[in-house]
């Protein structure tokens, strides 16, 4: 178990150095140089040459790689070329608001997504399995940017029953400034008490998660009623019909437990989905969060913060990855002693 | 004598013909509603120059924000352009980005894998380690980065789309490969002393295709799904280019009062993606008939 867990390590510290090459040569190599989208349109040669020597971009490229991947190793990203605070800074601002709504997606797909997929599986064929794959398949056709405006205009523009922008009333930030202990506004505003400032939260995030979660649902919910299938046709779970023991037993217990470990794998691919999805949600509902800030870094030429930002999520997206392999230790014994 | 005898098993055959037919429509209707509509949508996009009621592109600010009506389908945008040409203008471009990045993705995957797995060792090793980097990357983000390094614009989407996108298809076919090279046949030629480059071109690349083209019939969808939302973030097409995510982008200032403007590409979109979907899950039950079972 533990040389697997090494194992492991060892390749996803491989492959995020292949992500930081991956980056550095989009960086470095490909037409548009760091100094020209730095400087913008029609910069002087002299600027340029200034530039590039403020950069390391006068050095040879092996020099520049090296350089590039002994300052990100200490965790410097550089500067934002917009705002001139340390990338880092700005990714730790933003971070919060983006690990808020995915998290809160997540928990919403698996509660949901996993019971239609389980119903859907033992009730083949009914009018509900049909019902709930017609709307998967559905679902997935479905742009999330189009999803968003779609329930802005219901719940925005003719209900009015949510905002559309941000992730709190800027008023009551000024009004009742809550410590932001964990940057996440749902759990900061309760640790502080302030019943006003939380259901602003609440009603802010709604929309955004209500769309991201349902632009993922319907994979989780497909891929679900799949191993259900495919379980659900083996061998023990007769043998438990056969023992009398309750059908809800069986399928809620037995059988799901069965399909834990491939589910862990779709819930840590999932996990990437959101952040990817995230991005779109993000523009659409200006939540002031990593999805927005790499739009905006990128059509302001800001190429430390992207290149930072994206780093960052690439790395988160890894690391629930990895952990999701290790929580197979603690779903299957069987694994442990191997 | 004989002539009956070959008109009659002529009329076998073309019965026999229609009932297989028959039965396959039977069998797989989501397939053909989504061949259907398909059909539809690449119509739309060819005859786009013909059926498009009002040029797509001409301004009139007296026609301003219509909502639909017998004279406008779709009603008019912001600048009084009809939305319903316009739809159809952009069903060219995201047919044509669809098809090119799915192309380009099977061009640049298939070859790694079909190296990968046939030679096996220490090149199977890199090229899927390298495969295996670029799938670390959340979906969309390596895209929106590669677009990041090169500059907003929809070739330059494009080509992120495509590379991003190949590492599933050099898996797909690797894994393919791997299966195939086993068999007797692939013994077969290299025992009669063909080399390695025909073995793989003439013999093994051919039987492991139906994979790839599942998954390229799949892949259509969303590669129309992120390159629209590539252009609505502002990353893709950029006007004058008619596409679809773009439009959605455009109507951003005044959807809440004017839903059409913003919905009708939108629906475009749910629509073509749906419609290849479907033909793409037919496809591999039809195709892969151990998939099929699971399904």
């Amino acid at each position: 178990m533990l040389k697997y867990i090494a194992q492991r390590l060892i390749m996803m510290v491989g492959i995020l150095f292949g992500v930081l090459t991956i980056a550095f040569v989009l960086g470095r190599v490909l037409p548009n140089s760091p100094a020209t989208l730095m400087l913008g349109d029609r910069p002087t040669a002299e600027q340029v040459a200034r530039a590039e020597e403020e950069l390391g971009l006068n050095k040879p490229i092996l020099v520049q790689y090296a350089l590039y991947m002994g300052q990100i190793i200490q965790g410097n990203f550089g500067e934002s070329l917009r705002t001139h605070q340390p990338v880092l800074v700005e990714i730790r601002n933003r971070m919060g608001a983006t690990i808020e709504l995915t998290t809160l997606a997540i928990i919403i797909v698996v509660l949901v997504g996993v019971p239609l997929g389980v119903l859907s599986a033992v009730r083949q064929n009914s009018w509900a399995d049909n019902l709930i794959r017609a709307v998967a398949v559905g679902g997935v056709a479905i742009p999330a940017f189009i999803l968003a405006m779609v329930l802005q205009i219901i719940f925005y523009g003719g209900l009015n029953w949510f905002p559309i922008q941000g992730r709190i009333d800027s008023k009551i930030l000024l009004d009742v400034p809550f410590a932001q202990v964990t940057g996440l506004f749902l759990i900061d505003t309760l640790l502080a008490g302030e019943w006003g400032a939380f259901k602003s939260a609440v009603s802010h995030i709604f929309l955004p998660t209500l769309t991201l979660s349902i632009v993922t649902l319907a994979t989780v919910t497909r891929i679900t009623r799949n191993m259900m299938v495919e379980v659900l046709g083996e061998e023990f779970i007769r043998t438990a019909f056969a023992y009398g023991i309750p059908s809800r037993r069986i399928y809620f217990y037995y059988a799901l437990k069965a399909t834990l470990i491939p589910m862990l794998t779709v819930i840590g691919l999932t996990y990437g989905y959101l952040l990817g999805g995230a991005v779109v949600v993000e523009f659409v509902f200006d939540w002031p969060g990593l999805g927005g800030f790499l739009v905006f870094s990128i059509v302001q030429n800001d190429f430390p913060a992207v290149l930072g930002t994206t780093l960052f999520l690439s790395g988160t997206y890894l690391l629930i990855n990895l952990i999701v392999d290790l929580l197979y230790f603690v779903v299957d014994p069987r694994l442990r002693t191997q | 004598m004989s002539e009956t005898l070959t008109s009659l098993t002529a009329a076998q055959t073309q019965a026999g013909w229609t009932l297989r037919a028959r039965a396959f429509v039977s069998e797989n209707k989501l397939f053909m509603v989504g061949g259907v509509i398909f059909l539809l949508i690449l119509l739309a996009a060819v005859l786009a120059e013909w059926i498009a009621p009002y040029s797509p592109t001409k301004i009139a600010f007296a026609q301003k924000l219509q909502p639909p009506s017998l004279d406008h389908l779709m009603g008019t945008d912001k600048f009084g352009r009809d939305i319903f040409s316009r739809v159809l203008f952009g069903a060219q471009t995201s047919l044509a980005v669809g098809a090119l990045v799915t192309l380009g993705a099977i061009l640049i995957g298939t070859p790694i894998g079909l190296i990968s797995g046939y030679f096996g060792g220490k090149v199977d090793t890199a090229l899927m380690r390298i495969s295996d980097v670029f799938l670390a990357f959340p979906p969309l983000l390596l895209p929106i980065s590669i677009v990041a390094a090169m500059g907003p614009g929809l070739v330059n989407a494009m080509i992120a789309l495509a590379i991003s996108w190949f590492p599933w298809y050099a898996r797909i076919m690797r894994g393919a490969v791997l299966r195939v090279r086993k068999e007797p046949y692939i013994d077969a030629a290299r025992a009669m002393g063909v080399g390695p480059t025909k073995i793989m071109l003439r013999h093994v690349a051919p039987n492991s295709l139906t994979p790839i083209i599942v998954q390229g019939s799949m892949d259509f969808g969303f590669t129309i799904l992120a390159a629209a939302s590539l252009s609505f973030i502002g990353l893709g097409a950029r006007p004058p280019t008619i596409e679809w995510g773009l439009m959605a982008a455009t109507a951003r200032t005044q959807f809440l009062e004017h839903w059409w403007t913003a919905l009708c590409p939108g629906f475009a979109i749910f629509l073509t993606v749906l419609a290849v979907n479907l033909i793409g899950d037919g496809l591999r039950d039809v195709l892969d008939p151990k998939h099929g079972i699971s399904e």
